[in-house]
């Protein structure tokens, strides 16, 4: 196994260093070196889309990166998208919508919305399901989450 | 306060991503947990050897022999071993034999590939058509059947099956596990993802030959569970105790994906066959079923899955003559267990699907088929339970079909179909009922117990054993405790579920969370302001202001004060466990589901368009956690209908990734269109009743049901009924 590296880059907006094996998994770095045990790991595989983080402006299941990758980068976690105790409003309209149940697949779901509103800031509800559709949620049916994400394009929380 | 869509009480942690889950939690010294599984159906297992270049000396190793106490783990019967003992059967592929742990996750895996095992190999039973054993067997019988055969105008005998479902929680199960070794007995402490703490207390107890004060099981926030957090984590927290107590460091036992799929539980796969008699009218007479359900190796909660399922096959229908005969059978494949529905899903699946074939058999609406049998208050079920309430079935289906255009699409459907070649149109629905809380005599077994507790702070805190696995419990305990103490819902806490803190209020399972503990957490929320009053804390009317300065004062005069309420059965719900006689359940929630289908005639592809999801479950406490629970329960319902599909090769599940088993994604779904009907029943809280597995029972059945529609009086007798099964039934019918 090669040598540890240090690994430098802006989490959440603050400069970070640590030393990882160049080919650990982005989730492990996030989750047992950066503490942020917010990013989950649901399949390993890239599938289920819990362990969704944002790597310069775009949208990756960290299962799936290699710490090297990362190298240099800007990374958003759940832990990034409130500010302070000043929740995102997409945070404030899952929490209003019942968007969460069990919680697990929130974090990556939340990430994945929140660069859906980038790119499409008004989504219809068709454009909703299609941007979360890498996401995999077993609890809700969709529907509160898709209705939290077109309230927030409409401007709304609740 | 009930009634009201109060906001999920623990949401915000969850969407700020501080929820701490399981593998959330950890220390500087913890190992890594994995498990060695035994790879063969069934053979004995001579020996375990340990390959070259591994350095075993700095790896913690557990074996059967290791174990303190009892080497079984009971659902029911105590009959599934920990790990499988050196010179004894192994009796399917994903039996535990062995267990290390390791500071090193990496260097752990290397261990576990490295280990062999040497299997004298025996012939196994993988099939259920196979299997002559069964674990339990159950007989229904009212008035006589084959009397009946000869006379009637028509009978209809088809055969059904389903197959095993994964729950797919997106959180893996896992355990971390803190043994203290103490100068007499030891102190072990298992927190993890689980649904029934008790269940799990209990398993250790033995596991160890400890007191029960000795042993403490908490629960971390769960991510998902459906049943499928029921009765596996008692084996993996016992892993993770045994690697911890083993070593003297707090070890860690996380499943990843592909092992959670592989070797806990899923549906049991069924068969059923329904022959069913009807006079020239369509009255029906006689109901006939034959029921049979895959176990796996072990008995674990299939007797009881099997009762739900038995006790659900007559349905909705008034029948003067019922036989219903119900076997769980032993095979060689991992256990089957407990998923949302619980043998009920897997037997309406059967009879709503037959209701249909029987109506086009008969030249009728499945409307009208279903509405000139459906139970009336005052008829009585298979098991004779008398029906002592309205249970407006007629009003459920009719709103259904309105709600979804029934008349109007059936006959644009029909005129579409004659031109578009390639996409065929069909609307379907099913009826049925869900049984609220344990079956037969289980409550009086369990005598659960709830409490509440004075906090120092003059709040409240709900005391009970039911986990919060996201179906919003901690939620709905609250406001039934802050209705009945007349307090906001914020002077409410809810204890988090630990062994040491909270008594057993049974596990978190069969729709009874809100109903059976919702009712006792009301009930001890009453003893506990009415405590308060006699000894003249308090004073009624009071303000919320007035209650917590009184909780204050009565904490700081007498320590906290905790007032319990216990389950005892209703003097007039009788239950014969012999005869199978009796009131099964307490009450039902009643629904009607329809299901809209578009079938692509080419690819085989369904798209189900639209969906709409009707229900009467007493009083509803929470609109907006209700309304989720039973859309996520339809996804799962719709997913076990269509595309969920276990690959099983010899007896182990070959497409245990999400890559390959497809759970239903925002796209695969319409907006499901949920809707309550209120006829609040007094079993429950302010008229609550179970709500949980309903959503699981009627998208299948409804599902299929509109691919006839769209299709004809194909075969349809099978879930998940994938592109490739849709396609083999369509070559067929075409000839």
């Amino acid at each position: 196994m090669a040598d540890k590296i240090l690994l430098r880059l802006t989490v959440n907006g603050e400069p970070r260093v640590v030393e990882v094996f160049p080919m650990a998994r982005l989730v492990d770095v996030i989750r047992e070196d950066l503490k942020l045990t917010g990013t989950k790991e649901g399949c390993g595989e890239g599938e289920c889309g819990a362990c969704t983080v944002r790597l310069d402006g775009r949208i990756v299941n960290s299962c799936l990166i290699p710490a090297i990758q990362a190298q240099g980068s800007e990374l958003i976690t759940v832990e990034g998208l409130a500010t302070g105790e000043d929740a995102h409003p997409l945070q404030t309209a899952f929490h209003h919508h019942n968007g969460a149940q069990c919680g697990f697949c929130t974090p990556g779901m939340l990430i994945a919305a929140e660069d859906l509103l980038r790119r499409c800031p008004h989504p219809d509800e068709a454009q909703v399901r299609e941007g979360l559709s890498g996401n995999l949620c077993r609890c809700t049916g969709y529907v509160k989450i898709v209705d939290a994400v077109v309230a927030v394009g409409e401007g709304r929380t609740a | 306060m009930i009634g009201t869509p109060a906001i999920r009480k623990e949401g915000r942690a969850k969407v700020f991503g501080r929820s701490r889950y399981t593998d959330d939690k950890t220390f500087r010294c913890v190992l890594h947990g994995a498990t060695v599984r035994s790879q063969v159906p069934r053979g004995i297992l001579k020996a375990i050897r340990f390959g070259e270049g591994i350095p075993w000396k700095e790896f913690t190793i557990v074996t059967a022999q290791d174990i303190p106490g009892e080497n079984r783990v009971a659902a029911i019967v105590p009959d599934q071993p920990f790990l499988v003992e050196v010179g004894t059967e192994i009796h399917h592929a994903e039996e535990p034999v062995l267990l290390l742990a390791h500071p090193d996750k990496f260097m752990l895996e290397k261990g576990r590939r490295a280990v062999s095992l040497e299997v004298e190999e025996l012939p196994a039973v993988l099939d259920l058509g196979a299997s002559v054993e069964a674990f339990k067997e159950i007989n229904i019988v009212k008035g006589n059947v084959d009397a009946v055969w000869a006379h009637a105008a028509h009978v209809v005998e088809a055969n059904y099956r389903t197959e095993a479902q994964e729950h797919l929680y997106i959180e893996p199960n896992g355990m971390l596990a803190i043994v203290a070794h103490g100068d007499h007995q030891d102190q072990v402490t298992v927190c993890g993802s689980l649904q029934c703490p008790y269940y799990v207390h209990k398993a250790l107890t033995h596991l160890f030959n400890l007191p029960g004060d000795k042993v403490r099981i908490v629960q971390m926030e769960t991510g998902g569970a459906f049943g499928g957090k029921e009765d596996y984590p008692s084996l993996i927290a016992g892993h993770a105790a045994l690697l911890a107590w083993k070593c003297g460091k707090p070890v860690k036992l996380i499943y990843d994906r592909e092992e959670d799929m592989a070797a806990t539980t899923k549906r049991h796969p069924s068969r059923t066959r329904v022959k069913t008699a009807f006079d020239a009218e369509g009255h029906l007479l006689a109901l006939d079923v034959d029921f049979t359900l895959d176990a796996g190796a072990y008995a674990t909660l299939s007797s009881v899955v099997l009762s739900r399922g038995a006790i659900h096959a007559g349905g909705v229908y008034r029948c003067p003559n019922t036989r219903i005969h119900a076997r769980a059978m032993a095979t060689h494949t991992p256990p089957s267990g407990a998923f949302r529905g619980f043998g009920a899903p897997q037997s309406l699946f059967a009879l709503e699907r037959h209701m249909d074939v029987c109506a086009a058999k008969l030249g009728l609406d499945p409307a009208e088929l279903r509405r000139k049998n459906f139970l009336k208050l005052g008829d009585t079920t298979a098991t004779g339970q008398l029906l002592k309430e309205d249970l407006g079935l007629e009003t459920l289906m009719d709103r259904t079909l309105q709600d979804i255009g029934y008349a109007e699409k059936r006959k644009a459907f029909a005129a579409l179909n004659e031109t578009d070649q390639t996409i065929k149109r069909g609307v379907g629905f099913s009826v049925f009922m869900h049984g609220c809380g344990f079956t037969g005599s289980g409550e009086s077994y369990l005598a659960s117990v709830a409490g509440v507790e004075g906090l120092a702070d003059g709040r409240v805190a709900v005391l009970a054993a039911s986990t919060e696995i996201g179906q919003g419990k901690d939620t709905v305990f609250s406001q039934i405790a802050a209705q009945a103490l007349k307090i906001p819902m914020d002077m409410v806490d809810v204890a988090q579920p630990d062994t040491t803190v909270v008594p057993d209020s049974g596990p978190t399972v069969a729709s009874r969370s809100t109903m059976v503990v919702g009712h006792l957490v009301e009930d001890a929320a009453y003893a506990f302001k009415q405590a308060l009053l006699q000894q003249g804390f308090l004073t009624e009317p009071y303000t919320p202001e007035a209650f917590r300065d009184a909780v204050k004062r009565s904490h700081a005069r007498l320590g906290a004060m905790k007032c319990y309420a216990q389950y005892h059965n209703p003097p007039h719900i009788v239950w014969d466990d012999k005869t199978y006689q009796g009131d099964a359940y307490p009450t039902y929630s009643w629904a009607c589901y329809a299901a809209e289908v578009a079938v692509d005639t080419v690819t085989y592809e369904v798209k189900v368009q639209d969906f709409v999801a009707n229900q009467e479950v007493g009083r509803v406490i929470n609109p907006v956690l209700a309304a989720g629970q039973i859309e996520g329960g339809v996804a799962q319902g719709i997913g076990w209908a269509l595309w969920e599909n276990v690959e099983w090769k010899q007896g182990r599940m070959a497409n245990n990734q999400m890559t390959n088993y497809i759970i239903p994604t925002s796209m695969d779904l319409p907006r499901i269109r949920v809707g309550f009907l209120e006829n609040p029943h007094p079993a429950g809280p302010s008229g609550a009743k179970g709500l949980g597995e309903l959503p699981m029972d009627g998208p299948a059945p409804a599902v299929l049901n509109a691919l006839q529609n769209a299709l004809g009086l194909l075969r349809l007798d099978e879930v998940p009924m994938t592109p490739e099964r849709l396609m083999d039934r369509m070559e067929v019918a075409r000839g």
